[in-house]
């Protein structure tokens, strides 16, 4: 069970493989991929120097290419690819069906990881770009309980990757809109969801309210914390309550099933957070390096420590936890 | 420019099913979309049934397709998918790949739906060799990317882009209107019933911004094209999508029909606004945010 970790940065690549990654994925620093934030993302400079770090090591490097390009665009997404490739890196996770074919076409050889956002839930989807454009590798969306993922794994013609931590999506990636609804901007077409550059945090007399575009998607009471407004973690009126109507702030941590995890036959876990810091990085790679580590030396008696739930809490969103769709409740 | 009608979003009484169809069948539109699309638990219309309303429209003379579901979770919905994948009537709408690959492995034409990531010209033409008939072009797509794709599309395949209704916006593993009503998915008894339109979400300004519709998120302006008609006309588009909403939807495909014909839509524009349950979108298509709105008829 690989231990793919995201990294923003080299400060954060390096955090990643000297904490055990044993694989980690990057991004160039444009909309090609699913992070594109400011100051964030690799130059052909400081990724040539990522795949060394990586690769040197003995470690993997992945890049994500994964949005979904315009007729206006496509070439910048076969550059990405075309670059990636030049490098030698160790696997492209994509999204879009017509770069899978450009990198297909272009570097036959090349190892191609499906990503998250090509919004792939059942065996027979995985069949179709196994069969087009032969992945290697499938990224699960976060919506599929633990037998559900069984069930794929049983019937995938491909290792599975799932998602073990990070901030929860809360709908199946590579299909949510929300965020161009509100904005013009989301990750497939941008590469962001819920911009930083359509964020207004407004200080007034009665708290703070955080607003998407002009729409508020929270207010907080004076002393209250305040959160960043991503579309689908503010609270809403439905009917007679305001609550969180779609999801609360948190993150997905999946420690607590790691056994399971591995006896389905999961081939790696994920850690989501390439726009986290390095600290972050260097904190959530060390937990989950320890936490598989003692899971693949002995499943049966393998609990998770009480040290790395907490620090993996300090480091999630509203300081709380869940185990999201694959636990059925949770839906 | 051909009108079609989009599945039904919502989950309506069976009776309510059946007087729609009898309605649609003498309406403007050329083409239905059948089926659920949203989720597997509401079966008040099961697949015979909906293949009985697909030959009625088709003797009067529709064009009939049959929608897949939209996210697939449970390998049984996948076992029901194959069944549609292999009915020999009608053409079906993949809204996930996972039919794709069944349609495809089974030799079938197809159409692709707005949940289908299409946005370049060679994911467009990889599929156009697979059998695609007509794709709906993603909802948060606008006029500027519809031209490139146009100007690029393979022969042989229609275009539709979503003319008029509740954007769909996302879907989750997680039902929202049970939520709203404090019950998990397992025991969400049917609380989708009650909302024919979906349950709309404010802001706490008591802005209207969102609806639940089960495990899907719309927006709750309606989007519609009307505006738009003579530029997707220009374009090359070749039908333009009705999605069905509870009331009035009758009306606005004759309204629909009408535009196609006549040069001044602005009285048209005014009689569709009151028809829609709470205000208008079309920001998408002019290439921004997708609630926005900017009505030329009112110019």
């Amino acid at each position: 069970m690989e231990l793919v970790c995201p990294a923003g940065n080299l400060p954060s690549l390096k955090a990643a493989v000297d904490n055990g990654a044993d694989a980690v994925y990057v991004g160039f620093k444009d909309d090609t991929n699913a992070r594109h934030f400011a100051g964030l993302n690799f130059t052909d400079r400081t990724f040539e120097q990522a795949v060394h770090y990586a690769q040197d090591r003995g470690r993997k490097i992945f890049v994500a290419v994964n949005t979904f390009p315009q007729p206006g665009g496509f070439k910048r997404w076969e550059a990405a690819v075309d670059q990636a490739a030049e490098h030698a890196v160790d696997a492209l996770i994509l999204a879009d069906m017509g770069v899978l074919d450009y990198a297909r076409e272009r570097w036959p050889d090349l190892c191609l990881h499906l990503s998250v956002q090509a919004s792939v839930t059942s065996a027979e989807g995985i069949r179709f770009y196994h069969e087009n454009f032969g992945i290697r590798r499938v990224v699960l969306p976060r919506v599929l309980s633990v037998s559900q993922v069984t069930q794929v794994i049983r019937e995938s013609p491909v290792p599975v990757e799932v998602f073990g931590f990070g901030s929860l999506c809360v709908m199946v990636e590579g299909r949510c809109l929300l965020s161009s609804y509100a904005t013009g901007r989301s990750p497939n077409t941008y590469g962001a969801c819920s911009p930083a550059s359509h964020v207004r945090w407004e200080e007034t007399a009665g708290g703070t309210n955080t607003r998407l575009n002009g729409v508020l998607i929270d207010h907080y009471d004076p002393g209250e914390r305040a959160g960043y407004p991503t579309l689908c973690k503010g609270r809403f009126q439905v009917g007679e309550n305001l609550f969180y109507a779609l999801e609360e702030p948190t993150s997905l941590n999946t420690l607590s099933i790691l056994p399971k995890l591995w006896e389905i036959g999961v081939s790696a876990i994920k850690v989501e957070g390439r726009q986290r810091s390095p600290a972050y990085v260097a904190q959530v790679t060390a937990v989950m390096r320890a936490a598989i580590d003692h899971c693949l030396d002995n499943p049966e008696a393998y609990q998770p420590m009480d040290r790395w739930m907490k620090e993996l809490s300090d480091v999630s969103e509203g300081s709380q936890t869940t185990l999201g769709a694959y636990h059925r409740p949770w839906q | 420019m051909k009108l079609s009608v989009g599945p039904v979003q919502y989950f309506w009484q069976r009776q309510q099913v059946v007087d729609f169809y009898q309605q649609i069948a003498d309406s403007s539109a050329e083409i239905v979309y059948l089926g659920e699309v949203i989720c597997s638990k509401r079966r008040l219309v099961k697949p015979e049934d909906w293949l009985a309303i697909g030959r009625e429209l088709k003797q009067g003379g529709k064009e009939v397709v049959l929608s897949s579901l939209t996210l697939l979770e449970a390998a049984s919905e996948v076992g029901t998918l194959r069944k549609l994948c292999s009915n020999d009537e009608f053409m079906v709408e993949a809204n996930d790949v996972t039919a794709i690959q069944l349609l495809t492995r089974a030799g079938k034409n197809f159409v692709t739906g707005p949940s289908v990531n299409l946005y370049n010209q060679r994911s467009l033409r990889l599929l156009a060799e697979k059998g695609l008939k007509r794709w709906v072009l993603p909802v948060e797509l606008g006029l500027d990317a519809l031209q490139d794709l146009q100007a690029q599309r393979p022969h042989g395949v229609e275009t539709e882009v979503f003319g008029l209704g509740r954007l769909p916006l996302s879907y989750s593993a997680r039902c929202y209107t049970a939520r709203s009503h404090n019950l998990p998915k397992d025991d969400c008894q049917f609380k989708c019933l009650d909302y024919p339109d979906g349950r709309l979400l404010t802001t706490q300004e008591n802005q209207d911004f969102l609806v639940l519709n089960g495990i899907q998120i719309q927006s709750a302006l309606t989007h519609h094209a009307l505006g738009e008609l003579s530029e997707l006309d220009a374009l090359g588009v070749n039908v333009l999508r009705i999605s069905p909403q509870s009331a009035g939807t009758l009306r606005i495909i004759e309204i629909f029909d009408q535009a196609r014909t006549v040069a001044d839509t602005k009285p048209l524009a005014e009689e569709l606004l009151g028809l829609l349950p709470l205000g208008a979108c079309n920001g998408y298509l002019l290439n921004r945010a997708g609630m926005e709105y900017d009505n030329p008829e009112a110019a």
